[in-house]
C-alpha cells in the first residue's frame, strides 16, 4: 500500500470538498441575494469568489504534483483526472454565482416588478443538483451521479418556460423589460450551474466506473468496482 | 483477451504449466502474443513472469528439476514438440536484466558470436550483419571506430545492453524476449532502450518483462498481468492502465498490494 500517496489523495479529496462547499454556498447566497434584493449578500458572494479562485489554484497544483510525482494509474489516475475537471466546474459555478449577483446589483437600482418566473424554485432545484453531484463524489457512488444527470432535463425545461414567459412580459410590459432581462439572465446562469453539476456527475461516473458518459455516449466498458 | 482477430499471432501459448521441482510456477497460461508488437508482462515478484518468458525459448528447462507442459508455437515452430532447444533459441532471442557481453571478446566478436556458433563463416557478409545489427540497436554511431579495438565489457551499462540486443538481433530471431532490460540502467539509457523497442517492434515480436509500469505503458501495445503463477488479465495496455477489468489488476497497478 502506498500510504503517503493515499494520504495525498485524501487531502486532494478534502480540498475539493471544501471547494465544493464554497461553490455551493456561493450559489445559495446569490439566489438569496436575488430574492431579498440584498447588496450585503452580493458582496459576500464577491468576496467568496476570491477564495474559490485560490482553492482552484491550490487543488490544480496538488493534482499536478501527484500526476508528476506519483504517476498514478487506473482508478487513482481516473480520480485525479476527475478532480481536475470537477475543480474547474466548481470554479465556473462560482463565476455563475458572481454573474447572478451582478444582475441583483443591477436590479436593486430599479423599481420592483412582478415577474412570471419562480427563480427560488429553480434555484432550489439547481442547488439540489450541485449537492447531489458533490454527494456522489463524497460517496464515490455512480448511482447518485446518474440521478443528477436525470435532473438536468428538469432544469432545462424550467429555463425554457422562463424564457417564454419573460419574453411575453417584455412584449406586454415594456417598462419591465430590464427587470425581465435580468431575470432571464439569472435563469440562464442557474441553468449553467446545472450544466456544471451534470459535468461533475459525469466525472464521478468516469472515476468510479471508468465509463465516459459525456454527450450521451454509451460506455464501452466498465472498470472494476472502486471498493 | 488475446491479440485482436486481425493481428497476426507471433507467439501462441496454450495451457502452459511450469514447475521448479514440486513447486508450480505457472498455471495453465494461454495467450496469443501479437506479432510485430510489444507485449509487456507485469506482476509482483515471484508471480511467474520471468518463468513465463523463459518458457518461450526453453530456458526454463536449463534449471535442474524444472518441468514444462503445454504448447508454445512461434509461427510454424512448435517449441516443445520435437524441436531442438538450440534451434528454438536461434529464433527467440533474449536480453536479460543485467547486460552480459562476452568480456574477453571485442564488440564485433560479441555481435558475431551467435552466427559463428551456427557455423557462419562468410566474412564479408558477417561484417554487413554486425554493422546492421549494431545500427538496429542504435549503437553503431557510438562505437563504430572501436569495433575490434574495445571489448564489450568496456562499454557503459546502457551501451552493453544495446550490444546484447545487437547480439540477439544478429541471428535474425522472430521473437525478442526482454527480461527487465532497463532495471539496471539510468533514465537516459532506459529511454534509449525504450526508443529502440519502438523501432524493433516493426520487425520483431517483443515480449518484455518489467517491474516499471510506466515503462510497460510507454512501450507495449498489450500487457499481461500475472499473479501467483496465473495470467489474471491480458488486454490492450491502455485498458490495463486506465480501466482494467479485474480488481486484482487494479489493486496491483495502483500499488494497493505487491
Amino acid at each position: 500500500m502506498r500510504t503517503r500517496f493515499q494520504q495525498a489523495l485524501d487531502e486532494l479529496r478534502q480540498r475539493l470538498l471544501l471547494m465544493g462547499g464554497l461553490a455551493e454556498q456561493a450559489v445559495d447566497r446569490a439566489c438569496r441575494a436575488y430574492t431579498e434584493r440584498d447588496l450585503t449578500i452580493c458582496h459576500m458572494v464577491l468576496e467568496g469568489e476570491t477564495q474559490i479562485n485560490a482553492a482552484e489554484r491550490e487543488i490544480d497544483e496538488l493534482a499536478f504534483d501527484l500526476l508528476a510525482m506519483q504517476q498514478p494509474m487506473a482508478v487513482d489516475l481516473r480520480f485525479i483526472m476527475a478532480v481536475i475537471k470537477i475543480n474547474s466546474d466548481l470554479e465556473r459555478v462560482g463565476d455563475q454565482a458572481v454573474n447572478i449577483t451582478e444582475r441583483v446589483m443591477d436590479l436593486v437600482e430599479m423599481p420592483a416588478e412582478e415577474l412570471p418566473v419562480d427563480i427560488p424554485r429553480m434555484a432550489t432545484a439547481v442547488g439540489a443538483m450541485v449537492r447531489r453531484a458533490l454527494e456522489s463524489f463524497i460517496e464515490g457512488k455512480a448511482e447518485l451521479a446518474m440521478a443528477v444527470l436525470e435532473m438536468d432535463n428538469v432544469i432545462d425545461r424550467m429555463r425554457d418556460e422562463a424564457f417564454i414567459m419573460l419574453v411575453k412580459t417584455m412584449n406586454e410590459r415594456p417598462q419591465a423589460t430590464r427587470q425581465a432581462l435580468d431575470a432571464l439572465l439569472v435563469t440562464r446562469n442557474l441553468e449553467r450551474v446545472a450544466d456544471h453539476a451534470t459535468n461533475i456527475a459525469e466525472d464521478v461516473i468516469f472515476w468510479v466506473r471508468g465509463a465516459d458518459v459525456r454527450h450521451n455516449a454509451i460506455p464501452e466498458t466498465t472498470a472494476p468496482a472502486k471498493k | 483477451m488475446n491479440a485482436e482477430p486481425n493481428t497476426e499471432i507471433g507467439v501462441q501459448v496454450e495451457n502452459l504449466n511450469a514447475w521448479f521441482g514440486k513447486t508450480q510456477a505457472l498455471q495453465d497460461i494461454s495467450m496469443n502474443v501479437a506479432a510485430k508488437h510489444a507485449t509487456a508482462i507485469i506482476g509482483p515478484s515471484g508471480c511467474g513472469k520471468s518463468t513465463f518468458v523463459r518458457c518461450l525459448n526453453r530456458m526454463h528447462e536449463t534449471v535442474r528439476d524444472a518441468r514444462v507442459t503445454g504448447r508454445v508455437r512461434i509461427g510454424e515452430l512448435d517449441v516443445y514438440n520435437g524441436t531442438p532447444a538450440v534451434y528454438v533459441r536461434r529464433h527467440v532471442g533474449m536480453v536479460f536484466q543485467k547486460a552480459n557481453p562476452f568480456p574477453t571478446m571485442s564488440i564485433y566478436d560479441n555481435v558475431a558470436a551467435g552466427l559463428r556458433l551456427n557455423g557462419f563463416s562468410d566474412r564479408h557478409k558477417l561484417d554487413e550483419i554486425v554493422e546492421n545489427s549494431l545500427k538496429m540497436a542504435v549503437l553503431w554511431d557510438e562505437i563504430k571506430g572501436d569495433l575490434r579495438k574495445k571489448s564489450g565489457a568496456s562499454l557503459s551499462g546502457g551501451q552493453q545492453q544495446r550490444l546484447c540486443i545487437a547480439r540477439a538481433l544478429a541471428v535474425e530471431p522472430q521473437v525478442l524476449l526482454m527480461d527487465e532490460p532497463c532495471s539496471a540502467l539510468d533514465p537516459i539509457s532506459s529511454g534509449k532502450i525504450e526508443d529502440l523497442i519502438f523501432q524493433l517492434k516493426e520487425h520483431y515480436t517483443i515480449v518484455i518483462v518489467t517491474h516499471n509500469m510506466q515503462q510497460a505503458a510507454r512501450v507495449a501495445e498489450y500487457t499481461g498481468f500475472f499473479l501467483l503463477g496465473r495470467l489474471i488479465e491480458f488486454d490492450k495496455t491502455e485498458k490495463i492502465f486506465t480501466k482494467p477489468s479485474e480488481k486484482r489488476t487494479e489493486d496491483y497497478i495502483t500499488g494497493r498490494f505487491g
